[in-house]
């Protein structure tokens, strides 16, 4: 049987925005989401809750999560499944994230058209591990993302030459949510 | 309270709704970068704050409290006319007090008193385009963010200077956001653009005729354009408000009779009236 | 000194209201009108507001009106407004408008043609005297008597000029076309964006882009190939069904012109045309909206863009009423606080300018 949705489609897309927007905002501040939700594994409620608030007919997704988590997406959201993680719009990375180089980075006129990467990580903790700045951070912000990946953050400082093209990262983890817009800047702690 | 049954929460759709919220994620992502989005038609016509009442109606909650002001001020007709409808489509509490708000729409202010981390200015834009006076083509203008080719403005200013002594932008005085993107803080008096900088609130701006959404995140950079040798300062009138006495605020002019008779007040009603319960309590 | 900051914004605007509400019904001696009446009597203005207001519905159409006090562009504004709320269940098939049932069919280019000339209901040869007999309610006229609907053979004249080669053919696509309403204009828009917009564009800056392009300004010599008006049926597949069914039909007016081109490196001389395609009877619109269509191909057919109807971004930026009337408007809205910044500025270069003079004296 399918595994139901939002209680309340429309008040809990709009509190999971609001934290998905406090998190884009302030980079690496970790939000909590209040919304309770059963999806199939592998996702974790933040992770079903950002897919329900964002992505829809108009969005390709592209994801690693299997053929359950697949439907229950498909059918929740309606949005067309991507055969690549280049031809998505929402990318969503339940194992290992691909390579963000791969993904769809815009064009200097129109950088909007950048991947939005959603990935469901081991763990988020906020105050300690990577150092943040940039936009969004009074003066530093720190973050631990359990599970990333070697390499992930040479990939990140290479993006950040190819600006204002790039791909935007909402991490998810249990009910936690954080973010990494293409402005920010990560140190090793 | 509730909101008309009439109509979906907040009166958009939610596809509409998420349409504006990824517009909205992307802008915040890519400071000062105008996000192209499918604006829709609204009830109350182009020009008249669409762009921010759809932002609005995307961000909008039932636990916000809702402020609206048009010139700095809660009671001009426009901005009755904006809370009513939000009233009416979201049922949302609304309040004139700028410290009591979580979301501001605004025309043509920054409200006086500093704005806080719990707190989104949303801005009513009629053009978001910086360039649109040196140069209307859209086309052209996308091309010119694209290359960061913002020379053209920076002639304009200098001939300013050149032929007046200083530059003669009063309004939507042109700023570089992030030390990428030129762009509009929208009509606000020059006098309001520091306020933009490093602001701990997240500041959102919608144009719906032009369609396009763009955002400035909390603690980014956002600095008037200007020259070594004429750096940007901003003006208020050299006067005090004859309400409450304020020599730091923006002050509206008002002609008070046909014989040159004029006198300033607030135009941010709500620090103005602030300022004057709390000199009543000191006198009391 | 006596001066209370401006209050009472709230009551001013509901006593605006009631005010309007009072002036829209007028005297109440005479009996109110009904939307019926306007939807009947007022065809042309109903089907004004459809086609700009991009809504069919001659009911919903007709009560705007009545609202705006026949405004029509407030109308036209009242049923977008409407119309965005409305659930989208998918898109109709392309209307076949060659197999449309004809009212009216005129063509400037034949003095005969298969299926014939029919005038239909048309003002084009009335004398435009003042009909004193309406004024002194008439009464219903007499039937007037009618050419069958649905004129079995009409084939298009600019078909007539295809299958002779002396007629470009447009190139069929199987793109999905852009969505006006969805999607904000990017430029170069590409004919399906254009011709959206223009379908639902301003009747008068259509008009006069056109006429401008009959006084020089992007000459395209153009004639009128053919007018149709009648009613074209509406086809969809719903996706429960996966097949396609008829689902109603909308009167339309359709207007090809011909218009003739030197010819380019790539391709000879021959006829090109402008499409105009409206919503209910809106003739003047078709043939205005095919001038300015054709006028808008100079780019793509590599003709010199000079003139303001051949300028895409001009034309398709500002052909919007709805847009265009709001944005005219809102300059009375307050702007006191950018006006006393102006002022700010305007007093310290005068004091500028004013200062060497003073030290000279």
């Amino acid at each position: 049987m399918m595994r139901p949705g939002f209680t309340d489609p429309v008040l809990d897309a709009q509190s999971c925005f609001r934290a998905v927007l406090e998190a884009m905002s302030r980079p690496g501040r970790v939000q909590r989401l209040a919304a309770p939700l059963q999806p199939p594994a592998p996702l974790a409620p933040a992770t079903a809750a950002v897919l329900l608030t964002l992505v829809d007919a108009e969005t390709p997704l592209w994801l690693d999560a299997g053929d359950e988590a697949a439907e229950w997406v498909r059918f929740h959201c309606g949005c067309p499944i991507a055969t690549t993680p280049a031809e998505a719009a929402f990318v969503l990375a339940t194992g290992t994230p691909p390579d963000i180089a791969a993904l769809p980075q815009g064009t200097d006129e129109a950088p909007e058209a950048g991947a939005t990467l959603v990935w469901q990580a081991a763990a988020l903790e906020a105050g300690q591990g990577w150092r943040l700045s940039g936009p969004g951070i009074e003066h530093e912000h720190r973050l631990r993302v359990g599970g990333a990946p070697e390499g992930f953050r040479a990939a990140w400082a290479a993006q950040r030459g190819r600006y204002p093209r790039g791909v935007d990262i909402i991490l998810c983890a249990g009910e936690a949510i954080a973010a990494l817009p293409r402005t920010t800047r990560i140190e090793e702690g | 309270m509730s909101h008309d049954p009439a109509y979906n929460f907040a009166y958009l759709d939610e596809n509409t709704k998420r349409m504006i919220r990824r517009a909205l994620l992307k802008a915040v992502a890519i400071p000062g970068h105008q996000v192209p989005f499918g604006a829709r038609e609204m009830p109350l016509p182009y020009g008249w704050g669409t762009g921010g009442i759809q932002v609005t109606a995307a961000v909008l909650g039932p636990r916000d409290v809702l402020k609206v002001i048009d010139q700095g001020a809660d009671d001009t007709t426009n901005a009755v006319s904006i809370r009513r409808f939000f009233n009416r489509v979201a049922g949302v509490g609304t309040t004139t007090r700028t410290a009591e708000a979580t979301v501001i729409q605004t025309r043509h202010r920054i409200p006086e008193q500093a704005l806080t981390e719990a707190q989104i200015l949303v801005y009513q834009v009629p053009m978001p385009e910086p360039l649109f006076r040196l140069e209307p083509r859209l086309a052209e203008t996308r091309r010119m963010h694209a290359l960061a080719d913002y020379g053209l403005m920076h002639v304009k200013l200098y001939e300013d200077i050149a032929r007046h002594g200083h530059i003669s932008t009063a309004y939507s005085y042109p700023v570089m956001v992030g030390g990428r993107y030129l762009m509009s803080p929208s009509p606000i008096p020059a006098f309001d653009n520091p306020k933009m900088h490093r602001m701990p609130a997240l500041q959102l701006f919608g144009a719906g005729r032009e369609k396009r959404i763009y955002a400035v995140p909390p603690y980014t950079e956002v600095r008037s354009l200007d020259f070594e040798d004429h750096p940007f300062r901003p003006h208020r009138a050299d006067a005090h408000c004859a309400l409450c006495g304020s020599r730091s605020s923006y002050l509206d002019e008002v002609v008070t009779d046909d014989r040159g008779g004029r006198m300033f007040v607030c135009s941010d009603t709500d620090y103005c009236e602030t300022r004057q319960a709390s000199r009543q309590e000191d006198a009391a | 000194m006596a001066y209370v900051a401006v209050k009472g914004g709230e009551q001013a605007i509901g006593n605006a209201h009631a005010w309007l509400a009072e002036t829209r019904r007028g005297a109440t001696a005479q009996p109110e009108l009904d939307v019926a009446q306007i939807e009947q009597q007022l065809g042309l203005a109903v089907d004004r507001v459809m086609a700009e207001g991009a809504c069919h519905d001659r009911g919903l159409a007709a009560l705007a009106i009545k609202q705006a006090q026949g405004d029509l562009i407030e109308a036209a504004f009242l049923l977008r407004a409407y119309r965005t709320t409305l659930p989208r269940f998918g898109h109709a098939a392309p209307l076949d408008t060659g197999r449309m049932r004809l009212r009216r069919r005129v063509s400037a280019t034949y003095k005969d043609l298969p299926g014939g000339q029919v005038l239909g209901p048309t003002y084009d040869y009335t004398h435009r005297l003042l009909d004193f007999a309406l004024a002194a309610e008439g009464g219903a006229p007499e039937a007037a008597p009618q050419a069958a609907e649905g004129l079995a053979e009409a084939p298009r004249v600019t078909e007539l000029l295809a299958r002779e080669g002396l007629m470009r053919r447009e190139r069929a696509s199987e793109d999905e076309p852009a969505d006006l309403t969805r999607q904000p204009l990017a430029f170069p828009a590409g004919r399906p964006a254009r011709l959206q917009n223009l379908a639902r564009g301003d009747e008068g800056f259509l008009l006069g882009l056109g006429y401008s392009t009959q006084r020089g300004y992007g000459n395209n010599h153009p004639f009128v190939g053919e007018i149709r008006q009648g009613r074209a049926t509406v086809c969809f597949t719903p996706p429960e069904l996966g097949f396609e069914i008829e689902i109603g039909e909308v009167e339309v007016t359709e207007c090809q012109m011909v218009n003739q081109f030197h010819g380019s490196k790539a391709e000879p001389p021959q006829f090109t045309r402008g499409y105009g395609l409206v919503l209910g009877r809106g003739e003047r619109k078709a043939m205005s909206m095919a001038l300015v269509d054709r006028a808008l191909m100079a780019g793509e057919l590599g003709e010199e863009r000079a003139a303001p109807a051949q300028d895409e971004e001009f034309v398709l930026m500002h052909s919007d009423n709805v847009e265009a009337t709001g944005f005219v408007e809102h300059l009375k809205l307050p702007h006191y606080v950018d006006f006393q910044s102006e002022l700010e500025v305007v007093r310290r270069m005068r004091a500028t300018a004013a200062a060497p003079q003073e030290v000279a004296e």
